[in-house]
């Protein structure tokens, strides 16, 4: 394999990885103000169908104002979706665990009974747009800069996320309000409506994702079309550490081993590719009981201590304090 | 009338007035539709087998997953552990079924399936209880993990003579098929073991100190920890018990359903016996008539593409409506009292 075959696949890997991306920082958007939306499974599916049938119905007004209409109702019905989570996990108080999980299956057997008619039938696409001077820069060019507007604006995400997250006042509050909600609503925090508002932000870029796949990188739709997507993405949520930046990392990197499971089918063809997405759900359980239980202290201690705490503060993640608690402000 | 049941009628209604809009979004005729499941579950004696043969399943996994709840505990895993059964089950079948009698074949797979399933569930729990990972989130993963190990031994070592195929592996000798009514689906073997643990399930949980444990455990684990209860086997038997029902729920698809491993031959019942299990709440009474009507749903729904050129996915519309609204109901009911 030589470099510009590996140059290849990364850069398929990373464009790939796109639809994943925006449904993660979504996820990680929501869970970091301490809400689990599990509902992404039937979210993506749902909104994938709905992106899809929208801009094969307005084809005519053109292709872009069709695309921008088809990627609008995908964020509108993922908001729709995460705010039947956000209502009755937070106005109703009930498990926002079962809500959520309901709603994957009632969604997932939404757009296959609705979206019946929009089934394997050619549809509008994103257009590959190069862009211009930086896609000439050896290496980085064709990595990052040859591919379309979605995935660029996938890059803008992941980067003003985590500005936002970590270097930005209302960032911090929506730290607050996952890790200590009791204490932001004694300064001040109004933590019920700002969860309302992340868990319906996070839900609509959750549906770009599903619109992402429908309209960009599986250009079409039909039943179950995103299987599995949705339950990997919650895993790269953990397995990221609600860091935005390390959520999209793990997006690149399940891209780069879903290409690598592609290559390896080649060389061993009895073995079917779907053997090889288990591999993520393995890694991200094999992280989880590195990080969460006393291993990874026990590992630590045969290395020097220096190189130790500096491993230790890149891998150790938890979850946000709050994440999945009822909030009651009475 | 209690303002509480206005609450309960009230997201009921509701809950058909959405199915009633979703149908006619479709072009569809809500009447119809229900007119075409009825007949669709209920039309031939070989329809109504199938409803049966699909009862047993939801009800051994929901009632598996009556313990896990109670321990407060979402074992979304329930789907691996299905397939586990199923898996496990097959060893003693491809091992013996040439030496052994076919009874003890029978009963030795059913056994196997049964340890499969448990073992499964214990691997969840052990996460969940040492590992300290969400057991929602290792479930999911395993579910992923036995999707591919079926996957693996139907294309590798154990494929059809020939050409492996999605079709699943060889079906083997009729001799350990279980008997069935008549030329059906439905076993009556399966549905027996479903409802004698369906039984065993209200006796433990209403009349014993383990079930009144565990409820101690799920209401609060740290007080019922400090006062003394066993909390952590606690945790670890629930998921035990539901990863043993799963196994036998996936032994018994292998035996009277499919005679073969298939891949995602849980085909879903583990998540299905989920809502129904959300939908009982505590009460282990309500999930016969809950899982015989949500089992009617299913195969009546098979009919609606033939006679209304509609999806039968519609089943799972109703059936996450219903659970959904129930459970926004039971949230304004708690918030307003």
């Amino acid at each position: 394999m030589d470099t510009s075959e590996i140059i290849s696949i990364l850069s398929v890997a990373i464009a790939t990885s796109t639809p994943l991306v925006f449904a993660t920082i979504g996820e990680t958007i929501t869970e970091g103000a301490g809400v689990i939306n599990l509902s992404a499974e039937g979210t993506i599916l749902l909104s994938a169908m709905v992106g899809f049938a929208v801009a094969k119905t307005t084809e005519g007004l053109g292709a872009f104002p069709s695309l921008l209409l088809g990627f609008g109702f995908a964020a509108l019905t993922g908001a729709a979706i995460a705010s039947i989570v956000a209502f009755g996990a937070l106005t109703l108080r009930q498990s926002q665990v079962a809500i959520g999980f309901v709603l994957t299956l009632l969604c997932g057997d939404l757009s296959s009974f609705l979206g019946n008619p929009f089934v394997r039938i050619p549809g509008p696409t994103v257009p590959s747009f190069k862009i211009p001077i930086l896609q000439d820069i050896p290496v980085i060019g064709p990595l990052f800069f040859q591919s379309d507007l979605l995935v660029y604006l996938s890059f803008l995400l992941i980067i003003l996320t985590w500005i936002f997250f970590y270097r930005t006042r209302p960032g911090l509050i929506l730290r607050a309000i996952g890790e200590q909600p009791a204490a932001a609503f004694v300064r001040g925090t109004n933590v019920v409506f700002l969860r309302y508002f992340y868990t319906l932000l996070g839900g609509a870029l959750v549906g770009i994702g599903g619109a992402a796949f429908s309209l960009d990188f599986k250009a079409g739709w039909s039943h179950r079309h995103t299987a599995g997507y949705g339950w990997i993405a919650l895993a790269i949520v953990i397995f990221g550490g609600w860091n935005p930046l390390r959520v999209a990392l793990s997006c690149y990197l399940f891209g780069i081993l879903q290409s690598l499971a592609s290559v390896a089918q080649s060389t061993i063809p009895n073995v079917p590719t779907q053997v090889f997405t288990v591999a993520p759900f393995v890694l991200m359980i094999l992280f989880l009981l590195l990080t969460s239980s006393t291993g990874l202290e026990r590992l630590l201690k045969f290395l020097p201590p220096r190189v130790g705490w500096v491993l230790s503060q890149t891998i150790r993640s938890s979850p946000p304090a709050a994440l999945g608690r009822i909030f009651q402000q009475d | 009338m209690s303002k509480s049941h206005y609450y309960q009628v009230g997201s009921l209604i509701l809950a058909l007035v959405f199915i009633a809009v979703v149908i006619l979004l479709v072009g569809g005729s809500p009447l119809n539709v229900l007119t075409s499941i009825g007949s669709g579950a209920f039309g031939t004696a070989d329809q109504f087998a199938r409803v049966i043969a699909t009862l047993a399943p939801l009800l051994l996994c929901a009632s598996g997953l009556l313990f896990t709840f109670t321990a407060g505990l979402y074992n979304l895993g329930i789907e691996g552990q299905i397939l586990l059964g199923a898996i496990a089950s097959l060893i003693p079948i491809r091992l013996f079924q040439e030496v052994l009698p076919a009874p003890l074949v029978i009963v030795t797979a059913i056994v196997a399936g049964a340890l499969g399933g448990m073992l499964w569930g214990l691997l969840a729990g052990c996460l969940k209880v040492y590992g300290r990972i969400d057991e929602i989130f290792a479930g999911v993963g395993l579910n992923f993990v036995a999707d591919g190990l079926a996957l693996y031994l139907i294309f590798g070592p154990w494929k059809k003579p020939g050409v492996a195929s999605m079709s699943g592996t060889e079906q083997f000798s009729e001799t350990i098929w279980l008997p069935t009514f008549g030329d059906t689906e439905a076993s009556p073997v399966a549905l027996a073991i479903a409802l004698a643990i369906l039984l065993i399930t209200i006796i433990v949980m209403r009349g014993t100190y383990f079930g009144l444990r565990l409820k101690a455990v799920g209401h609060n684990l740290r007080a019922s920890y400090v006062l003394g209860i066993p909390s952590l086997r606690q945790l670890l038997s629930a998921f035990a018990i539901c990863g043993t029902c799963g196994g036998i729920a996936g032994s018994l698809q292998v035996l009277a359903v499919f005679h073969r491993l298939i891949p995602g031959i849980s085909s879903n019942l583990g998540f299905l016996s989920l809502l129904i299990a959300l939908l009982a709440g505590s009460n282990a009474w309500v999930l016969l008539p809950i899982a015989f009507f949500f089992s009617t749903l299913n195969i009546g729904s098979l009919q609606l593409p033939l006679s209304l050129d509609l999806e039968s996915s519609l089943a799972g519309v109703i059936q996450g409506t219903l659970v959904l609204f129930v459970l926004l109901g039971r949230g304004f009911k708690e918030v307003k009292s």
